[in-house]
């Protein structure tokens, strides 16, 4: 491991930090700052390769508070962007900080893409399910029949699980946490940097103008957390509850939760999480999980590694092609195929 | 019977056309490539639908492929043809305009069926008649028939026998322009020999079948020969646009040392070029096939913040999609390059078909105060240069370009003499390696106006831009009025300062006169030809074509204003017009303009210029 014995400081900008305050995009650009040092070192990547894109919203002012390299494009293209930076040179650490709109509604394109591939980004994905940058207006995770300016009467239209998308289309790391839960986000975006492949981090953040305490039902305080979510740790018994007197269980082809010690279950009876399974079910059904019959589960709930990463794909063809073709400059080039001599 | 007559020629223009599973492509382009190997200038033009399988026998189906081939550089592919190859009814139906006078047609007997007759729209069974050819030298050999019957020994299938016709045609057309069969053969053993001996085989069959039935039978009255082209020294290939393009920007990656990178979606006519560049992984090539055409410029946006020679190539509809990124790429001052091979439209339009309607778009199809740089390219091999160019001007000067291309050039092809890497000029991009005193910020300027280049991964460079404005100075955000208004002024000046680097405006033919035909991108070879006859014919008249769109060259003025009249011919309803109406207010324009989604003829370009000078 190296040991480049950064600060959270090295990766602050000098920019005025200009969220609303209560926001909780402070307490992630917090996470973050406080996870890279911790990064660099378990990834072997200096400061100089700490490449942050984003796209178009609140979250997407991120890359303006770091102190690395940065790019903020335009609406829902960060995801096609990160992709560019990472392939173009895949030495970069390729984060992407980005929201609910921007990739699942303007973006979705390319963040199901990016995941398809297996592109080794890095993705924050801020969801506070709603729009916050154009004042209060529905997302593609805002819960059906929520009123905003652009619902007056509520949404008809039912929302994305982030997490079911990611998994649905393969994707290799899923993880959830909370904006006021730093050390769990911290714990998520150092398993999202290991993780070689793309990783997609859902943080669950509050909106304090547009949609306070959206997901306040489950995680508001501590004590709501710790009765209405689960965080998963690979090898872990899935418990939960003040006491983890609390356990999910496998019965009837679905997840179940029980109490340890009543109705005949015993704690042998609580499933084991195993983030490295391949197959995507129990995964899915882990990140679909919902208030109030379910807690919500954080943590790292799928990492699974992949030997196929796009960019380091690319990189090898292009590798193997050069080394076994006898084309090497552009006069060779020219030169290929059928030819005439004029005298 | 009547002796075969060897009759000398200075240029042919032949005609393949068919169904278009006929295979008439491949047909013109074996034909083409060998006549190029004989060293006969060659131009060609592809016409074909944008069906891949289009309804069979219906004239909207017909595929063409036409070769101009002579004794010196042709320029187009020229308007009407010496012969027409037609493998049914409808393929002679669709062409019989293109035909010269006395023209010779060699139409596929086994075709003229009433079933056919009927799906091509033909009244009665008298073709001669209907069509009017009694003055043509209509020759009607069993095509299909002929060709089972070589095939016979194969024990191919009926239908793999029926998909050989086409090398029996071009079997009868290598006899007439006495053409050997070498290339031909070596190709389809490339194509197929590996895949299916037995199909390599039979093609190779039927062709000589083709040519041997030519020679011994004495139904044509004659044959041709065409003597090779007076061309400059040297070593030669044919090209076609696409091609041409995409190593023009391998060169430019090439001279600037940075790797190149492609983020594109397929897309007609442009999939060449993408396609061509997954190829070039030899050369270091980076491809993605994005999930969609804004996905394409975007991966391209993001590799050129990386520090690569980054492009996207597109046509029309896909320019549309890239618009606000291409905001973007200006904004942050990247290098692109943004290939556009226009089609007809608007929408999806004629997507096989060419046309110069893109212009205006490209110049202006933005949201803001949005300049870009702007380039086209003039015929097949010209893509090298002008793609070399683009990239040249993306990287020096730290902005987008959009290089035009076109459907006509970019399918079409022609002889190319090789040029070498050494001809070609280093390219400068203002990289930034270390941090200057005090910190690197990313909007200071060269003498150029363009900022530093500073990758992703180098020590002590660490900095944002995006699409938000900038400070002029420290490069942070800024919405201060008067910075805004100073940003908008640098990005203009620094594209108008480009034409300080590009080569003055040259005229074709005198300096001064009665008529300046003005034309831009892929029209010249027809303009030139036109202009060239009536210069020939005594006419004072000459040619100014453009290449360099945006900025505009320097010395357009002086050349306009010494002519009486200035004629500008576009294959749209006058983009370049309206744009030479606001960039030289002084001088008054005439148009001649055409949108039929093909390119223009001579002689329709003559009539005109003829009008202009009365």
């Amino acid at each position: 491991m190296a040991n480049y014995q950064y600060t959270p400081a090295d990766f602050k900008s000098d920019q005025e930090v200009r969220w609303c305050p209560g926001c909780g995009d402070h307490a992630i650009l917090n996470a973050v700052q406080r996870a890279l040092p911790e990064i660099a070192d378990a990834t072997d990547t200096p400061h100089n390769r700490f490449t942050f894109v984003s796209g178009i919203g609140c979250s997407s002012r991120f890359i303006y508070y770091m102190k690395t390299f940065g790019f903020h494009s335009v609406h829902g293209r960060a995801n096609a962007v990160a992709t560019g930076v990472k392939v173009a040179n895949p030495d970069l650490a390729v984060w992407v900080c980005t929201g609910d709109g921007d990739s699942l509604a303007i973006g979705g394109n390319h963040f199901i893409h990016a995941i398809r591939r297996n592109v080794d980004l890095n993705v924050i994905l801020f969801n506070n399910e709603i729009y916050g940058l154009t004042k209060g207006q529905y997302s593609p995770t805002s819960k059906l029949g929520k009123i905003t300016k652009t619902s007056p009467y509520g949404t008809v239209e039912k929302p994305f699980n982030p997490g079911e998308l990611v998994i649905g289309a393969k994707g290799t790391f899923f993880a959830r946490s909370v904006d006021v839960e730093v050390n769990l986000s911290k714990e998520c975006l150092v398993a999202a940097a290991k993780h070689p492949g793309m990783s997609v981090v859902e943080m669950l953040q509050n909106c304090v103008i547009f949609n306070d305490k959206t997901h306040a039902q489950f995680a508001g305080d501590k004590a709501v957390r710790a009765e209405h979510t689960i965080t998963l740790r690979h090898g872990e018994k899935m418990l939960f509850g003040a006491d983890h007197e609390k356990g999910l269980v496998f019965e009837q082809m679905k997840l179940k939760v029980v109490t340890v010690g009543q109705e005949g279950y015993t704690l042998d009876n609580v499933l084991v999480h195993d983030a490295h399974r391949r197959d995507t079910t129990l995964h899915s059904m882990l990140a679909a999980m919902k208030y109030p019959d379910y807690p919500v589960a954080l943590g790292v709930i799928r990492d699974v590694e992949d030997p196929v990463v796009y960019d380091a794909a690319v990189q090898r063809q292009v590798e193997e092609v050069k080394a076994a073709s006898r084309i090497h400059c552009v006069d060779d080039l020219l030169r290929s195929g059928a030819t005439w001599e004029v005298e | 019977m009547e002796q075969t007559s060897v009759r000398e020629l200075q240029d042919v223009v032949i005609r393949f056309s068919g169904d278009s599973g006929d295979g008439m492509q491949l047909t013109g382009t074996l034909f083409s490539d060998t006549s190029a190997l004989m060293g006969n200038g060659i131009s060609t033009f592809p016409d074909y639908p944008a069906e891949i399988r289009a309804p069979q026998g219906t004239v909207a189906g017909v595929s063409g492929f036409q070769v101009h081939f002579g004794n010196h550089c042709e320029l187009n592919p020229g308007d009407y043809c010496d012969v027409l190859v037609a493998m049914n009814p409808a393929a002679l139906k669709a062409n019989r305009k293109w035909l010269k006078p006395g023209a010779t047609v060699i139409l596929d007997g086994d075709s003229v069926t009433e079933e056919h007759l009927k799906r091509a729209g033909f009244a009665t069974t008298d073709i001669v008649a209907e069509l009017k050819l009694d003055a043509y030298d209509l020759v009607v050999p069993d095509i299909t028939s002929m060709t089972r019957e070589a095939l016979k020994e194969t024990g191919l299938d009926n239908k793999s026998v029926v998909k050989c016709k086409n090398m029996f045609a071009l079997g009868i057309c290598f006899w007439m322009f006495d053409r050997p069969e070498e290339h031909a053969m070596e190709y389809i053993d490339a194509k197929f020999l590996k895949k299916n001996p037995a199909v390599a085989q039979a093609n190779k069959l039927a062709l000589r079948a083709g040519y041997d039935y030519a020679a011994n039978t004495h139904q044509f009255a004659n044959t041709y020969k065409v003597a090779p082209a007076r061309l400059e020294k040297g070593t030669y290939r044919s090209i076609s646009g696409n091609v041409a393009t995409a190593w023009g920007l391998c060169a430019a990656a090439e001279k600037a040392h940075l790797p190149l990178f492609c983020g594109s979606y397929p897309i007609t006519p442009a999939t060449v070029i993408l396609e061509e560049l997954a190829k070039r992984k030899d050369l270091g090539v980076k491809t993605v096939q994005a999930e969609d055409e804004i996905a394409g410029i975007c991966t391209a946006i993001g590799a050129a913040y990386a520090g690569n020679f980054a492009v996207t190539s597109t046509s029309g509809p896909g320019l549309s999609l890239k618009s606000e990124a291409l905001g973007l790429a200006v904004m942050t001052e990247l290098p692109l390059v943004v290939v556009d091979v226009q089609r007809g439209g608007p929408s999806t339009g004629l997507p096989t078909k060419t046309e110069q309607s893109d212009l205006q778009q490209a110049l202006y199809g933005r949201n803001g105060e949005c300049p870009v740089a702007v380039v086209a390219a003039s015929s097949p091999s010209d893509c090298f240069r002008f793609a070399f160019e683009a990239g040249r001007i993306a990287m020096e000067h730290m902005t987008p370009v959009i290089l035009l291309s076109d459907g006509f050039i970019a399918n079409g092809s022609e002889p190319w003499r090789i040029p070498q890497m050494k001809e070609f000029p280093e390219i400068h991009p203002p990289i930034v390696e270390t941090a200057p005193e005090g910190g690197f910020l990313p909007y200071v300027r060269n003498e150029k106006l363009a900022r530093g280049w500073a990758f992703p991964g180098k020590i002590g460079l660490e900095h944002r831009v995006g699409g938000l404005e900038k400070d002029a100075v420290k490069g942070c955000i800024s919405h201060d009025p008067a910075n805004h208004q100073k940003m908008v002024d640098l990005r203009a000046a620094k594209v108008a300062k480009i034409a300080e680097d590009i080569p003055v405006q040259r005229v074709i033919g005198d300096p001064e006169g009665d008529l300046l035909v003005v034309g831009w991108g892929g029209t010249r070879g027809h303009l030139q030809q036109a202009v060239g006859d009536l210069r020939k014919e005594g006419k004072r008249v000459s040619l100014c074509h453009f290449n360099y769109i945006n900025p505009l060259p320097r010395g357009v003025h002086e050349i306009f204003s010494r002519f009486r009249r200035i004629v500008v011919c576009e294959l749209n309803e006058g983009q370049f017009a309206a744009y030479l109406r606001q960039q030289l207010q002084e001088f008054r324009y005439e148009q001649y303009n055409k949108c039929e989604g093909q390119p223009f003829t001579i002689v329709e370009l003559k009539e005109k210029f003829y009008s202009l000078l009365d």
